[in-house]
């Protein structure tokens, strides 16, 4: 499942998209959308999935049991992060191949930074998924810290309305979301064939928010419990 | 305060295994364990005895630092317990067995003994010694509660921990098995793992080389099973453990 469902929604997509007309000069409504969802998508699933596996060890005891073990905190999270991303990788890598061969999607950048922005989705939502999966008690309320954590981002980003023509208030929330930057990094390598400043420094604020989102997780990670 | 076994067995010389001084627990705004102080001699079975709910399980956390401590301290094999190097060799099975039910026995162990750094001809040896053999390659979740138990403990026993913290490890399983496991249990004391042993059932204490009696999160006796029929004058140890109950309400009472 973890590897066909995004490709599955990336040609649903196109399917919907086969009679919308396209205005001369301007980017098939396709192509937009598949960019996004070639690079959010990763940030959604990895949210959901990481959050739910670790409240599981959470509650089933089996985290209290590993941190009686040698390994350090920092290789638990080590290992989440790598593990997620490989499945993260395998997933891009299988809606990569669908969407720019069979699909007929095209950026003006690079692939590779397609699938680069990809994986650094993912291991984002891995550090926010396990961030999460410290304030639910049972994997019901994890699955609704996604309504919470990610779904405001979607709407934010500038993926429905430019961030521009928001309100001020609402420019300044985005401000502080990884997925505005994400988003905004995704555009850049659709539109130009090298990679702009402005992608390098998105990408970097992405990579920086995965981290500090994993250090906070780090501090949800106690040995001693009441 | 009944006779204490513990000043004989520590004329060894080697330091306590686990040496509780003063500890006090507060667990969810309640006192859970009151000024307890003991000291627990390396190469014994100790059975840590008592009613649920006693504080046996906060006990055990403490031991192996996974419990916050409000005062005092515990000190296990001459470390501060829940230290970095204690790690490779304390081994902790807690009370509901906490395996994977996605992964197979097998895997499970070999987890486990991944994180102590173990090989995995560990994992086999520790499969074959709980007795599951036949079902290592069983999904966890596919286990009866006996099995699940045997396989929790056979991820402890991979790391051929020096401290071994069982906590009511045959809550659920058959006569034939319990004597099993606790023939194997003896068979570790004797080669110089020290083991502590958590049960509510006063039977077993026989098994035991040196019994922890608990009731509400108070120490009422540190002793050893002859001793404690010996001093209550009661053959079952059922009763001897009722009898100590009754003997350290009364004063309260008068």
């Amino acid at each position: 499942m973890i590897l066909l469902v995004p490709s599955l929604i990336i040609a649903l997509m196109y399917f919907m998209f086969q009679n919308a007309p396209i205005r001369p000069g301007e980017v098939s409504p396709f192509n937009n959308a598949c960019l996004i969802l070639l690079g959010l998508l990763p940030l959604v699933v990895m949210f959901l999935i990481t959050s739910i596996a670790m409240q599981r060890e959470r509650a089933s005891g089996t985290l209290e049991r590993i941190l009686t073990t040698p390994l350090r905190r920092l290789d638990l999270l080590g290992a989440y992060g790598t593990a997620f991303s490989i499945a993260a990788a395998a997933q891009a890598t299988v809606a990569c191949i669908l969407a720019f061969w069979l699909l007929g999607f095209t950026t003006a950048g690079s692939a590779i930074w397609v699938f680069v922005i990809a994986i650094i989705n993912a291991v984002l939502g891995v550090g926010l998924g396990l961030l999460a999966s410290a304030f639910a008690r049972t994997e019901f309320q994890a699955v609704q810290f996604m309504p919470v954590i990610v779904i405001p981002q979607l709407l934010l980003c500038g993926i429905i309305i430019p961030r521009e023509m928001m309100p001020d208030w609402l420019q300044w929330i985005s401000n502080v979301l990884p997925a505005s930057y994400a988003l905004e990094a995704l555009r850049q390598v659709g539109a130009y064939p090298d990679l702009t400043a402005t992608a390098l420094r998105d990408i970097a604020i992405v990579v920086g928010f995965a981290v500090v989102a994993l250090c906070l997780a780090a501090m949800t990670l106690r040995r001693r419990t009441p | 305060m009944l006779t204490s076994s513990s000043d004989e067995l520590l004329a060894g010389g080697a330091g306590p295994a686990v040496d509780i001084d003063h500890l006090r627990v507060i667990r969810g705004k309640r006192p859970a364990l009151h000024d307890f102080s003991v000291q627990i001699a390396r190469g014994t079975i100790t059975g840590l005895l008592g009613p649920s709910g006693c504080g046996k399980t906060t006990l055990m956390r403490c031991m192996v630092g996974t419990q916050i401590v409000a005062s005092g301290s515990v000190t296990v094999l001459g470390q501060p317990a829940g230290s970095t190097p204690l790690r490779h060799r304390v081994g902790y099975v807690t009370q509901d067995p906490t395996i994977y039910d996605d992964l197979r026995v097998i895997d499970n162990v070999r987890y486990f003994g991944a994180l102590y750094g173990a090989p995995s001809s560990a994992s086999d040896e520790a499969v074959d010694a709980v007795g599951l053999h036949e079902l290592r390659t069983a999904n966890g979740g596919n286990l009866s509660g006996g099995q699940r138990t045997r396989a929790s403990l056979a991820c402890a026993l991979v790391c051929h921990p020096d401290l071994l913290v069982l906590d009511e490890p045959t809550v659920g399983l058959d006569p034939v098995l319990r004597t099993d496991l606790w023939a194997q249990f003896t068979a570790l004391a004797q080669a110089g793992t020290t083991l502590i042993v958590s049960s509510h059932v006063m039977d077993e204490a026989d098994h035991c080389g040196d019994l922890l009696l608990m009731r509400e999160g108070n120490l009422l006796a540190h002793t050893t099973p002859a001793k404690l029929r010996e001093d209550t004058g009661c053959q079952s140890l059922e009763e001897a453990f009722l009898s100590v109950i009754r003997r350290s309400t009364v004063p309260a009472a008068s």
